[in-house]
């Protein structure tokens, strides 16, 4: 039990990467990339967790009265989503290309650089 | 001083956001100058503190100084080797916006800054990540390098190979970087802190406790790798590197080739030497076996697929691959005469390949096709871009006095005995392709190659000018970009104080203080000599007898590999995790 | 799918599910109470007297995170723009106006306000409640967008003059890294946090440069996401390959 979040966020890296090895579609395999980054916001936020802690803001709760969950992970995983959602839109402009240019969106298809 | 560090990321981020604002209003001129008086000031504010370097600075950003030892900021490092890296970034792309000087077609409409813009951000970003001393701040530029990587590789979206190539550069590189970061997840678990070298003390603390790294060392280690190595095109991480620099326009491939991949060797050699170091981390020997064995395969295959190109620019992105390899092997026998050649290595390279993309260029903008066959003689009336091409293939080579020579004797020396073999295969090979296109197409020399299409390669036919239309004359600023590259990558050898100065620097960063001198000796002379004379050789058997090194059966898998699926590349980095985590297992084990 | 790639899968899988598995023991008890940055971060961030911890690491200890994060969409913005711009044999075609059901343009268009506002205000309290410039931004710029459904692209596209957005993108690009300088002329250091007054604990005005550092992602994000899926838009209601091509 100790260990599940983490187990969990392990296996959710390892579902991205096969996602990502036998995906048929492009758009697919951008979505399995934000899975892929799913696993490390599952991560960082599990090792920031702290038993019957809240969220780290002092506007409602008296400062030193409850413990808080680790702020600094949630400011990271912050920069993570922002970094993904980024990432995501810029390789769906990609894909976008692709299409138009390739007339599809199958990597199987693409026989462009070999070799 | 120190406090100036952080600008070296900062102002170029500002010189793109005042170009975002202005550009609509804005001549192109007045854009491009903009943009060359951006990154040129920070080229001269990142020489100033690479002069001021010694000692090492530190700037704590927000003035968050350590009390007790304990900081809530962002370290900043400015040592030798991260002032050395972001004034070569710098200065490269200094050259790589005077190559692009009035250049492109058409700037996207209403965004006649747009490309100098991004150029920009990409220069702000390796500073960044150069300077970086916090792993996930680190991680943080590695991702904006990446993503306007990703946005320069696929400028030309009129190009199909251009899409697919971006496409897959960023695909794979996201993946390592997600990979980076739940390896900064694991070490933030065990310790608690962000900065490097904290981390560094806290496996340490840890390890004392129960003797020895155990597997959370391992898989952080394994996983922060990864996300350097796919950058460094390390094989089998290296499957996106030809295909984004083929398809990316050629000032952004000086770049990439230039520093980028480097800056990939740089990050390893950073993180090992402050994070994974100490007795809480992964054994030298572990990380020597790990790093030589990956960087040995790595300058093979690269070496042999460089030679089997007929595309120029895939040729000279295999090459970088090649020698990728040898930095590798000399970080992994982690001596300071390793790192000093390295270094001197990785300066030198910089100035010849970015020269060679740069005559790779005008071939493109000239004649609309990168294609070794069909260029065959074409390129005749051209003798001043042959003689740069030539002296970049000699500077790849290794040829005395060029600065490419002294790093790699001296990282030869470092390396010793068989490991020699390597680097001399490796330099003579790929440099030996680079001849060979220079007879072939500036010379016409020896028969015409038979155009045997086939679906196992790439061929440079068929490509569309990167200017607005075929050039008539090659501009001034596009021939003097190389040769003041070429002349750049001379000096490093001959100017007798640059090397000591590269030393002493570097060795007073990491190599735990002991100082190596750095000069010319006359078995690394030899060796480069040896070298070039056997890249010549093979240019001209290529030449004169082409069915003798024409590609045996066994090369087939091999080039089949790089088979364009971006499944198959991400397969083959998962395969490449494993690997690195089997290699460096037995010191785990022995713990 | 090659056989090649499944075993490649299969074995480097294998590999990878083995070094995850392994680190699994090594790492601290899930919810342990050993956090020593974290702990660190809320000491300072409450001696800075700001209510909300996330937004203190963010604007203050670790601004300079937020700084690459920022460029980070800045870069991807400016390269949507550049990548989804019309190719050689695309041309514009005008948007049609669009039917739209009744209730789903009641609805919209009750809701535009009430978004627009909520947006501004998570902004506005970033440093004292849950939510700042980033999560704000986005509620902002989705805001506009209930136009599209709720009248057509013509009307959003009204209200949305594209070059507006992406000045004012920029221009908080410009801000944040001049109020970094500031630090810098000021003789302190690069975005540090110590030429304001510190103000009044859990008021909108406390925290130093928290706020403005904030208010300047929040225009950020907001111009960059409404920049950002209007290119994304435009390829899917304007751009149109031309004939014949």
């Amino acid at each position: 039990m100790q260990i599940l979040p983490y187990l969990v966020a392990a296996y959710v890296f390892l579902v991205g990467c096969y996602g990502l090895a036998t995906s048929r579609n492009l758009i697919h395999t951008v979505g399995c990339l934000s899975v892929c980054q799913a696993a490390t916001y599952v991560l960082l936020l599990a090792v920031g967790y702290r038993d019957g802690a809240t969220a780290p803001v002092f506007s409602d709760v008296e400062p030193g009265s409850r413990p808080v969950v680790d702020p600094v992970v949630q400011a990271l995983t912050l920069t993570d989503v922002v970094v993904g959602a980024t990432v995501t839109a810029l390789l769906l402009a990609l894909v976008l290309q692709v299409a138009k240019r390739h007339g599809t969106v199958d990597p199987d298809e693409l026989r462009e650089l070999r070799g | 001083m120190h406090h100036l560090l952080p600008l070296l990321a900062a102002l170029p981020l500002l010189g793109a956001a005042l170009l975002v604002v202005t550009g609509r209003h804005l001549p192109r001129a007045a854009a491009e100058t903009t943009g060359l008086v951006f990154s040129g000031g920070t080229a001269a504010l990142a020489l100033v503190l690479t002069l001021n370097s010694s000692p090492p600075m530190v700037e704590w950003v927000g003035g968050w100084l350590p009390v007790d030892g304990e900081s809530v900021g962002i370290v900043v490092v400015g040592d030798g080797p991260a002032l050395g890296m972001a004034a070569l970034v710098s200065l490269l792309t200094v050259a790589a916006l005077a190559y692009s000087w009035r250049y492109f077609a058409e700037p996207p409409p209403g965004h006649p800054g747009a490309f100098t813009a991004l150029m920009l951000v990409f220069q702000g970003a390796m500073c960044g990540f150069a300077l970086a001393g916090d792993l996930f701040n680190a991680f943080v530029f590695f991702e904006l390098m990446s993503v306007v990587a990703y946005a320069l590789t696929g400028y030309r979206i009129d190009e199909a190979r251009a899409v697919q190539g971006a496409l897959t550069f960023g695909v794979v590189n996201s993946l390592g970087a997600y990979a980076m970061l739940m390896g900064i997840g694991l070490l933030y678990a065990r310790t608690g802190e962000l900065a490097m070298t904290k981390i560094g003390r806290g496996l340490d603390t840890a390890a004392a406790g129960h003797g020895g790294p155990d597997g959370l060392v391992l898989a952080s280690f394994v996983l922060v790798l990864t996300g350097l190595l796919v950058k460094a095109a390390a094989v089998p991480f290296h499957f996106w590197l030809p295909d984004a620099h083929a398809v990316a326009p050629t000032p952004v491939c000086m770049l990439l080739s230039g520093v980028m991949v480097e800056l990939g060797v740089y990050g390893v050699w950073r993180v090992y030497g402050t994070v994974f170091a100490g007795p809480g981390g992964i054994p030298a020997a572990d990380l020597t076996r790990a790093l030589v064995t990956l960087g040995t395969v790595t300058a093979a295959v690269g070496a042999v697929m460089c030679w089997y190109q007929r595309h120029i620019k895939r040729l000279l992105a295999y090459s970088t691959v090649a020698h990728t390899g040898l930095f590798l092997v000399a970080l992994g026998v982690l001596t300071p005469e390793g790192d000093d050649g390295i270094a001197l290595y990785v300066v030198g390279h910089a100035g010849v390949k970015a020269a060679l993309f740069a005559c790779a260029g005008i071939l493109l903008d000239r004649y609309g096709s990168v294609d070794e066959h069909e260029l065959h003689g074409r390129a005749r009336e051209l003798p001043g871009v042959a003689v740069m091409f030539a002296v970049g293939a000699v500077g790849l080579a290794g040829l005395p006095p060029f600065g490419t020579a002294l790093g790699k004797g001296v990282a030869e020396e470092a390396v010793g005995g068989p490991l020699t073999v390597v680097y001399v295969a490796a330099s003579a090979i790929t440099a030996g392709a680079v001849l060979r296109i220079t007879a072939r197409v500036f010379l016409g020399l020896g028969p015409r190659p038979r155009d045997a299409r086939s679906d196992l390669e790439t061929s440079g036919t068929g490509e569309r000018p990167e200017t607005s239309g075929p050039l008539r004359r090659i501009p001034d600023t596009m021939r003097t970009v190389p040769a003041v590259l070429l002349a750049a990558a001379f000096a490093v050898g001959v100017v007798p104080a640059f090397g000591g100065l590269v030393a002493r620097s570097v060795n007073e960063a990491g190599s735990g203080g002991a100082h190596a001198s750095v000069r010319w000796t006359a078995h690394g002379i030899l060796l480069g000599l040896a070298s070039t004379a056997l890249a010549a050789a093979l240019a001209a058997l290529a030449v004169t007898r082409p069915r003798w090194v024409a590609a045996p059966g066994w090369a087939v898998p091999l080039r089949r590999l790089q088979s364009g699926h971006v499944g198959d590349y991400v397969a083959w980095l998962l395969m490449g995790v494993t690997v690195l985590g089997a290699l460096a297992l037995p010191g785990v084990l022995g713990g | 799918m090659n056989r090649l790639r499944l075993w490649l899968l299969a074995v480097g899988g294998a590999g990878l599910t083995a070094l995850l598995v392994a680190a699994c023991p090594g790492l601290p008890r899930f919810g342990g109470r050993s956090h020593p940055y974290g702990e660190r971060a809320v000491r300072a961030s409450l001696d800075r007297h700001t209510a909300n911890t996330v937004a203190s690491v963010n604007f203050d200890q670790r601004a300079y995170d937020t700084l690459g994060e920022m460029s980070i969409l800045f870069a991807a913005v400016l390269g949507c723009v550049v990548l989804l711009r019309q190719a050689r044999d695309e041309h514009r075609a005008r948007p049609e106006p669009a039917a739209v059901a009744r209730p789903v343009r009641r609805y919209a268009l009750i809701v535009l306000p009430v978004a627009l506002v909520t947006g501004l205000y998570v902004v506005a309290h970033g440093q004292l409640s849950p939510g700042g410039g980033f999560q704000g931004g986005v509620v902002a710029a989705t805001a506009l967008h209930l136009l599209y459904l709720g009248a057509d692209y013509g009307a959003l596209e009204r209200v949305r003059p594209l070059a507006v957005y992406e000045t004012s993108d920029a221009l908080a690009v410009c801000a944040y890294l001049v109020l970094g300088l500031a630090g810098v002329l000021a003789g302190t250091a690069f975005l540090a946090n110590t030429l304001l007054p510190y103000g009044t604990f859990n008021t909108l005005s406390s925290g130093g440069a928290v706020p403005l550092l904030n208010a300047a992602i929040g225009m950020e994000v907001a111009s960059a996401v409404v920049v950002l899926l209007a290119t994304f838009l435009d390829q899917a209601v304007e751009i149109e390959e031309k004939q014949g091509s």
